[in-house]
């Protein structure tokens, strides 16, 4: 076999070769796309079950589990788990339903609290230990929360406003002079209907992406450069990156969480705007 | 975990559908557990919560309002009794200077009274002096009368002493009696 190799992660192993070391005549085994394909655990017929999804799978139960312990039996006088909860809670619906929508985004508040909460969750995977990967780095899951938010945005237009009004609301934004709508119609309506989910998506995809090749960049870096007094030297500058790059990504995770939420409630709150 | 290019897996930059399954699925139960059941519980304690707040002050209102209508009472009260105390006051000083003046008419009734007794005691003691005199100057006449008579007139002269003496032993006694 030749050194040039595809390498792929299991759910156990790293996907680089770790027998290799700076000065012992090897390149340095850099991340790339296929550090995010996986062999599958299992298989059932043509579903191939990996680690990204075991991960998004109790990802899930974790937040389940943590807000069924802060509000299955919430209290007036709330216990410290159930201010935490309602806290992060209140972040969404205030900060996020309220604030964007206004009162008409109260039936929006489940989607977008279950959206903040499942996005972060997929994020924050990058940096809890043995799982260290972010499962939102995965196209597929992206698209699919975005797809859905487009389903979404699309059925509340047009329930909202007819099917001649939806149009109109998705296509002519008001209060502009005539001769430009000849311009702005078609860009609107395919920047509302076609580049908004895909930015949606390919937002949160693109950012988790680079922020664990960044991760990795290094992380592989540090174990690489081990060895020699010289190394070592390299690696601990490589380490210090790493821990640094790790509390940034920590913060990149939320702010992305977040930026997926207003989005989409931004989407829909155009959506709920009556036509002019 | 070695894989020859000649494999050809998945690309990492196009969605593979179950992965788009798996992330809606897991999303899905997020979203049905969030709206059918955790934030409708906490929906109703918050508003609950909300609701204890506001009937705490709704409450402290209404015993504000009661402590404003109860020292209404106390002044109304006190008002009415400040009233009431001028009113016997004013009644009291009425009634003593009537019955001042009542004693003042008495006074005068009686200090006229005792005038008119003293003046008619005056009168009487004046009669009974004038009487008493009238008879002492009637016998006195009676006795100057005698002692002339007894004299016989011998002379004149000795007439005129007797009426001297007469008249100076009269003087004396009106003297004596002074």
């Amino acid at each position: 076999m030749q050194k040039e190799l595809l390498v792929t992660a299991d759910a156990q192993t790293l996907a680089f070769e770790v027998d290799c070391h700076l000065f012992q005549g090897c390149g340095f085994p850099a991340p790339s796309a296929w550090s995010f394909i996986f062999d599958p655990i299992f298989t059932i017929g043509p579903v191939e079950f990996n680690k990204p999804m075991l991960l998004a799978i109790i990802g899930t139960f974790a937040i389940l589990a943590f807000f069924w312990a802060g509000f299955s039996k919430p209290q007036v006088v709330p216990g410290k788990l159930q201010m935490v909860a309602e806290a992060l809670y209140d972040f969404v619906h205030r900060g996020i339903a309220k604030e964007v929508i206004g009162k008409k985004g109260e039936p929006f508040v489940p989607l977008l609290v279950s959206l903040f909460f499942f996005v972060w969750m997929l994020n924050l995977w990058a940096l809890i230990p043995l799982a260290q990967f972010p499962v939102s780095a995965l196209i597929g899951y992206p698209v699919g929360l975005a797809l859905l938010v487009w389903v979404i945005y699309m059925t509340v237009t047009f329930r909202t406003n007819g099917f001649v009004g939806g149009i109109r609301n998705l296509c002519v934004p008001s209060g502009l002079p005539k001769p430009i709508y000849v311009i702005l119609t078609p860009i609107e309506f395919v920047s509302n209907v076609f580049v908004r989910p895909f930015t949606l998506a390919v937002r949160l995809f693109a950012n988790m992406f680079a922020g664990h090749i960044l991760i990795l960049v290094f992380t592989i870096a540090t174990w690489y450069m081990l060895g020699t007094v010289l190394g070592t030297v390299y690696a601990t500058g490589s380490f210090v990156v790493t821990v640094v790059l790790t509390v940034f990504e920590l913060f990149i995770q939320a702010l992305q969480a977040y930026v997926f939420t207003v989005l989409t409630a931004t989407y829909l709150s155009q959506a709920l705007e009556e036509a002019h | 975990m070695l894989h020859l290019a000649a494999e050809e897996p998945q690309s990492p930059l196009l969605p593979v559908w179950p992965e788009i399954l798996i992330g809606l699925i897991a999303f899905g139960i997020v979203f049905f557990v969030f709206s059918k059941k955790l934030l409708p519980a906490i929906n109703k304690v918050l508003e609950e919560r909300r609701e204890a707040i506001e009937g705490g002050i709704e409450k402290a209102d209404e015993a504000r309002i009661e402590a404003e209508s109860v020292l209404e009472q106390y002044k109304a009260q006190l008002a009415e009794a400040r009233h009431e105390a001028a009113r016997l006051r004013q009644e009291a000083l009425e009634q003593g200077t009537a019955l001042k003046e009542d004693l003042r008419a008495e006074g005068q009734r009686q200090r006229e009274e005792i005038i008119a007794a003293g003046h008619a005691q005056i009168e009487a003691d004046r009669k009974q002096a004038a009487l008493t005199l009238r008879q002492d100057v009637g016998k006195l006449a009676t006795d100057l009368a005698g002692k002339l008579v007894g004299e016989s007139l011998e002379d004149h002269a000795r007439q005129s002493r007797t009426i001297d003496r007469f008249l100076s032993e009269l003087e004396e006694k009106a003297e004596a009696a002074r």
